[in-house]
């Protein structure tokens, strides 16, 4: 599914450079869940967003499901994130003059689809995460949980290979963190690549596989026994 | 192009559109009012001077705008053994050879006035009577309210009859009296009335009648002598030419200077009409320019507070992008905003324009000496200040489009 060879990242700060990612080997199979853990500033976040295309490696291999992904365009990024991937952040990042209905359809829009066709496949994927009733609703007449619901809905919404989540559970408190883990595991178990960057370890015991990173390099990567939310709830 | 118009006919576009521009209903309002007003003072200014146009080119519809008036005043050079100081006396033959000489000359209508006492029954007024030929009605043709002007057996038989003006006609007449063929006695002889016009006045004495030349020569003992001559000229000869000929000609038939200004008066209409043209022109010309002025002004305050709202939505385009939004996408959305902007303002400044002009008008119908008549801007007129709008909308809502797409996603996602 995911190939990433001796990438490396860093940015400038002043006149030195900051070294983010010093030689990351990664490679991640198909239906796995991998939660990527370490301290802030270990380069967790920016391996996220260069796997998620939002970011560009400087140098090093990144091959998605046999694609080789280097030298975008930012038309070509944006393609390949909208049919590639689906995006669930910390903060929901929901657009908050949309409804909810409208915020899980709006990648469909953006690859053209028929208004009819992405309504009716958003209100679909809102119903898988329980939220029918409100799908007319704006994100703040709703709560944290269920907007992470939504924004779990809007990921799924154009069937991505791979999902990428950046502290799903980082601004939810301990219950609603755990309905959506079980969220995740429940999509994971339907056979979606789940990746995930979190700091919490019981998030993180929560997926398949650790991978811990320090000052940019992999140190751990160990797969686990998968912790069920549901037991949690 | 065929791209172009599926954007812009879906409705998904729109409600997209619609959604961010509702989101801040104020700002959106408050963007507009420039170019709102750009086209409102456009419409407003164009239409005003339009309307005064029209009301003017109506007062002289039926006069011979090209002509000069020329009557006898004092030398004021001494010539040919003349002394300084003599008056010159225009008579019916110099008329003629004006008519015969000068070229370019169309018609030379002889004239003269006198300040008569006019009465019936027990009203009476002293008026401004003119003796006239019914080549008058050609060249500065009076508009008529009631029965004829004076005609060519008039003349031969000199009647006495007698064009009354709308004023005196309200000062010998009881209301709603029918003066056609009555009685009026004017310098103690009676005259038939035959017709009555409206005063049309563009400086000048006012004149409050007319009766035949021939009878104003007899009744006032005038002999050929003229007050003055009306000298219309060819549409295709030059006015001011034909005023310098006309006198240079006159100059040696009285054996005036050359250079004696004041041995004949004279007010070149054409002259005047010409002035006042270019005056229209010019202020055509200011409104356009201010109007214009008001325009881009107006547009470049909605690229301008587009860019604000852009960098207020740095992070909304950040995430629309993580979606999957190409900066394309992104830069025809925020272009169409600012075009949706311009357009609706630019409509309501075409109605609330159009709205001042229909108030205009109906007050100018409603008031005794209006000075607009029918003020108005041709569809034409508007439709390009509708394309102005469009064009300048879409080039300044590509700097915020591009300011927009400047910011990867990545740092406008990071953005809070």
């Amino acid at each position: 599914m995911l190939e990433i060879r001796d990438l490396h990242k860093s940015y400038p700060i002043g006149d030195s450079h900051l070294h983010v990612l010093k030689g990351i080997d990664l490679s991640v199979e198909d239906g796995e869940m991998v939660a990527i853990m370490g301290s802030s500033g270990s380069g967790k976040s920016t391996l996220l967003n260069i796997i998620g295309m939002l970011d560009h490696a400087d140098s090093g291999e990144y091959i998605l499901d046999g694609l080789p992904i280097k030298d975008l365009t930012e038309k070509k990024a944006a393609l390949y994130r909208n049919k590639f991937l689906g995006f669930i952040f910390q903060s929901f990042n929901l657009i908050n003059y949309k409804n909810a209905l409208e915020n899980v359809a709006l990648p469909l829009y953006y690859q053209g689809m028929k208004r009819k066709e992405r309504q009716e496949k958003a209100l679909f994927h809102l119903g898988k995460v329980g939220l029918t009733d409100w799908a007319h609703h704006l994100p703040k007449e709703l709560s944290g949980g269920q907007n992470q619901r939504v924004a779990i809905a809007r990921a799924l919404a154009a069937n991505p290979k791979l999902l990428l989540a950046d502290e799903p559970t980082g601004a939810l408190d301990m219950n609603t963190s755990y309905e959506i883990m079980e969220f995740i595991q429940q999509l994971n178990d339907e056979g979606k690549t789940i990746l995930m960057v979190t700091h919490e370890d019981d998030i993180a015991h929560m997926c398949k596989r650790i991978v811990r990173l320090r000052d940019g390099v992999i140190m751990e990567d160990t797969k686990i026994d998968q912790v069920r939310a549901k037991k949690h709830v | 192009m065929v791209k172009i118009f599926r954007f812009l006919f879906d409705r998904d576009t729109w409600q997209e559109v619609f959604g961010s521009l509702k989101k801040n209903t104020l700002r959106s309002v408050l963007t507009m009012v420039g170019v709102w007003w750009g086209i409102l003072l456009l419409i407003g200014l164009l239409g005003s001077a339009r309307g005064i146009e029209n009301n003017f080119n109506v007062l002289f519809e039926d006069f011979a705008t090209n002509s000069v008036f020329i009557g006898g005043g004092r030398t004021s050079m001494p010539f040919k053994g003349y002394e300084e100081g003599r008056p010159i006396i225009l008579r019916l033959d110099d008329a003629k050879k004006v008519e015969e000489n000068v070229e370019g000359v169309e018609f030379v209508v002889p004239r003269n006035m006198g300040n008569s006492k006019m009465s019936r029954k027990t009203f009476s007024g002293t008026f401004n009577i003119t003796g006239d030929f019914p080549l008058l009605n050609v060249v500065a043709k009076p508009d008529l309210t009631l029965g004829r002007f004076i005609n060519q057996r008039d003349i031969d038989e000199r009647r006495k009859v007698i064009v009354i003006s709308e004023d005196v006609y309200k000062q010998l007449f009881e209301k709603d009296e029918d003066p056609i063929g009555e009685l009026v006695t004017v310098s103690n002889t009676s005259f038939t009335v035959i017709g009555v016009f409206k005063v049309v006045n563009f400086g000048g004495p006012q004149l409050d009648g007319h009766m035949p030349f021939t009878t104003f020569q007899q009744l006032y003992n005038r002999g050929d002598r003229i007050g003055w001559m009306m000298v219309t000229g060819k549409p295709e000869y030059d006015i001011n030419q034909i005023d310098a000929d006309v006198k240079l000609l006159l100059k040696n038939l009285k054996k005036v200077h050359p250079n004696d200004n004041r041995a004949f008066f004279g007010f070149n209409l054409g002259d005047q009409f010409s002035q006042f043209t270019g005056f229209l022109k010019g202020m055509q010309f200011l409104t356009w320019f201010v109007g214009l002025a008001t325009l881009i002004a107006g547009v470049f305050a909605i690229g301008g507070i587009l860019l604000i709202t852009v960098k207020e939505r740095t992070k909304e385009i950040g995430i629309r992008r993580a979606l999957g939004a190409t900066p394309i996408m992104i830069k025809k959305q925020i272009i169409v905003e600012s075009v949706t902007l311009s357009l609706v303002a630019g409509f309501i400044g075409i109605i609330t324009g159009g709205l001042i002009l229909m108030w205009f008008n109906q007050s100018m119908l409603d008031s005794e000496e209006p000075f607009m008549r029918n003020p108005s801007v041709p569809i034409g007129i508007v439709f390009f200040a509708l394309l102005i709008v469009v064009v300048l909308g879409t080039l300044i809502g590509l700097i915020p489009a591009n300011k927009a797409t400047s910011v990867k996603p990545i740092d406008a996602l990071r953005e809070e």
